[in-house]
């Protein structure tokens, strides 16, 4: 019997390797909704990284002190924004097809940033070590709840602000999906877009805005690792988290709340590895397939129990006016 | 005659002069990011052209840079043509390299050359099963290949770590045991000529595997078939190809592709396959130079040829003129970008090429 404590911190440390995922991904739903791919998520991500250790860094040198990575979160996400930029005047204005440039974003994120952190830093591999970075806010009241306290208060009432953040940002991202002009609009353009600009939309505006918004959150994600796990930026920062976020997104079939889930689930799964460790029945298994767990989990449950995703109609596809 | 005309015609098509364009946009936006971080972009490029060019050893370390690029260029280009991303070539890298590794460590006695072949071939098997995989689960279960090639790259890499760490480690160390001389793929006789530059059959096996490419898909029904699957999976099947077959088939000979690689990798240039920590990055720079190719194998053999010149000689780039070699990323980077919007390049080159088409009407 796992004991309520333990399950509580298992919680915590699921919903810290989440959030970085839960923004990613989110960021990738708007990009795709839109009718764009987007497998420059992990650059974006890079971009964020990076400008968020920058970012804090200077505010920190300034004075800024405990508000400097808020300062950081923004300049990750304006940072993320400008890189998403790249894709969306290459995939949307010249019409160049929307994987290459995501592959370029990926290769011009490493390059940019680490030549920029060379000239920054006097020639170093990393961003300094940033002091001032993000804590976990917790209410103790809240543990002290019979029986559901350990949960509640060690496990979800325990987190840093970003992951706060990123949960009512999915409801958000569901409500202006689902409940708003802009969402229907957003989703038209993804699936029909000649129809929806003979309805008057504006084809191009709404796509650079789904990749635009993207980036935003892509540049939070990023932003996220920085701040709350790494405390600075080197090439191994973002490795492979944004293509963890492709997944999930398809994973959740393109739905806030599916990619909420399924984001939450890679979390978890890399969570759980911390915590197989604990038992004494694991220590027979090797370190490496328990670190493949995850990996291993995702693919079952893709055959088992999801199977076909149904992806955007129109994704991938410049959107021609001229064309039948 | 027609033959040398059809070539002279090549040289001034569209899509040659472009991607020259696309090339010489790159490098001077590579110039620019230089000039805007104060170094001196034509010495940087002097040392990189010397690095490469300016020995036999730089042109034989520049081919053994070029071999893995360009087959993990084939499989991601394989793939794409018959309608899948690829993106696993790194783990199907990895799980070539542990296939090599398991024949050539653990098999002692078999006659040298044989032993390296037997290892050889294993790579690509091990490579081509776990790209088979992607296939498989796509062609039966309908999943996504971008999540489970992605997945199974970090399984490859856990997997290929478990292996080395059990049964083929080196005592005390975060690698394999050496390979036995019997399996070795070195060139030994041109590696000697080229100052120990360490060449490998992988380089010949690399371009003939590009020949292979073009031949199976545009000469033979099978590579037919495969083009007709990817360009329209509904159609295909309609005219009664058997689709799912395709699909498994067309990501097993990707997989093959990227398994040479990694094979090559151990027998030819390291001799022992390493503990990794995270991914090489084979697989992610054959994405690159699939799409430098525009995913046709010539193409693939030049883009690699350039990626492979460009980042070998970014390290004298940076040796020699103290430029940080990422700008190579920067400069690859934009080449590719320039090659896929082709719009912007045009734009840029109009002026020159406005005038050579009104001198042909005269």
């Amino acid at each position: 019997m796992v004991d309520l404590l333990t399950l509580g911190n298992l919680i915590n440390t699921t919903l810290v390797f989440s959030t970085a995922l839960i923004f990613a991904a989110l960021g990738g739903v708007f990009s795709e909704r839109s009718g764009i791919v987007n497998i420059g998520i992990e650059g974006l991500m890079v971009f964020g990284a990076f400008a968020a250790a920058v970012g804090t860094h200077f505010a920190e040198e300034a004075g800024m002190g405990g508000a400097s990575p808020w300062v950081g979160l923004l300049t990750g996400l304006i940072v993320g924004v400008l890189g998403s930029l790249i894709h969306a005047v290459a995939t949307i204005t010249f019409k160049a097809d929307q994987t290459i440039s995501g592959v370029v974003i990926n290769f011009l994120a490493t390059g940019i940033t680490l030549y920029l952190v060379k000239l920054l830093f006097d020639g170093a591999g990393e961003t300094p070590l940033l002091l001032e970075t993000f804590s976990k806010v917790n209410w103790e009241w809240f543990a002290g709840i019979p029986v559901i306290g350990p949960i509640l208060g060690v496990g979800i009432i325990n987190s840093y602000p970003t992951t706060y953040v990123a949960i009512i940002l999915v409801a958000v991202v569901y409500y202006v999906m689902y409940k708003t002009k802009f969402g229907l609009r957003l989703r038209s353009v993804g699936e029909h877009p000649s129809a929806a600009d003979t309805m008057g939309i504006n084809v191009k505006r709404m796509r650079y805005i789904g990749v635009m918004l993207s980036g935003a959150l892509a540049g939070l994600g990023g932003a996220t690792v920085t701040l709350t796990t790494t405390s600075l930026f080197s090439h191994t920062t973002i490795s492979g988290q944004g293509f963890i976020a492709i997944a999930a997104m398809i994973f959740g079939k393109w739905n806030p709340l599916g990619v909420f889930g399924a984001a939450v689930f890679f979390g978890f799964s890399q969570a759980i590895r911390n915590y197989v460790q604990l038992f004494a029945w694991s220590a027979s298994i090797p370190q490496d397939f328990i670190l493949m767990l995850p990996y291993v989990l995702t693919i079952l449950v893709l055959v088992v129990a999801i199977g076909k995703s149904r992806a955007p109609a129109a994704l991938g596809e410049a959107y021609d006016p001229g064309k039948r | 005659m027609n033959q040398a005309n059809k070539i002279l015609k090549w040289f001034v098509s569209d899509s040659f002069i472009v991607s020259l364009a696309a090339i010489v946009l790159g490098l001077l936006l590579g110039a620019v990011v230089m000039l805007v971080g104060g170094y001196n972009p034509i010495e940087a490029y002097a040392a990189l052209v010397t690095r490469v060019f300016g020995s036999a050893y730089g042109i034989g370390e520049m081919l053994r840079e070029t071999a893995p690029l360009l087959l993990t260029g084939l499989a991601v280009a394989f793939a794409f043509r018959a309608g899948m991303f690829n993106i696993g070539a790194e783990g199907q890298v990895l799980m070539g390299m542990t296939g090599a590794s398991i024949i050539a460590i653990t098999l002692p006695g078999i006659p040298t050359g044989l032993h390296m072949i037997l290892a050889v071939i294993f790579g690509a098997l091990f490579g081509g099963v776990w790209a088979g995989i992607a296939g498989f689960l796509k062609a039966k279960r309908g999943v996504n290949e971008v999540i489970t090639t992605i997945m199974l790259n970090w399984i490859a890499l856990f997997l290929s770590n478990y292996i080395v760490r059990t049964f083929l480690l080196l005592k005390g160390d975060q690698r394999s045991e050496n390979i036995p001389a019997s399996a070795s793929a070195s060139i030994d006789w041109l590696s000697s000529a080229m100052n120990n530059a360490r060449v490998h059959w992988g380089i010949p096996v690399a371009f003939l595997a590009a020949v292979f490419f073009y031949y199976f898909l545009w000469k033979t029904k099978q590579g037919f078939e495969l083009r007709a699957v990817g360009s329209n999976a509904d159609a295909a099947h309609y005219a009664g190809i058997n689709v799912g077959r395709n699909i498994v088939k067309a990501m097993f000979i990707s997989g093959v592709f990227a398994g040479l690689a990694g094979a090559f990798e151990v027998l030819g240039v390291f001799h022992y396959q390493a503990i990794y920590s995270a991914s090489p990055g084979y697989g992610f720079n054959g994405i690159a130079v699939a799409l430098l190719g525009m995913n046709h194998p010539f193409g693939v053999m030049a883009g690699a040829a350039l990626f492979g010149t460009l980042s070998y000689g970014s390290g004298g780039m940076s040796f020699e003129a103290g430029v940080p070699p990422e700008i190579i990323q920067i400069v690859i980077g934009s080449i590719i970008f320039f090659i896929a919007a082709q719009g912007i390049v045009r734009f840029v080159i109009k002026p020159f090429y406005g005038k050579r088409k009104k001198e042909k009407v005269l």
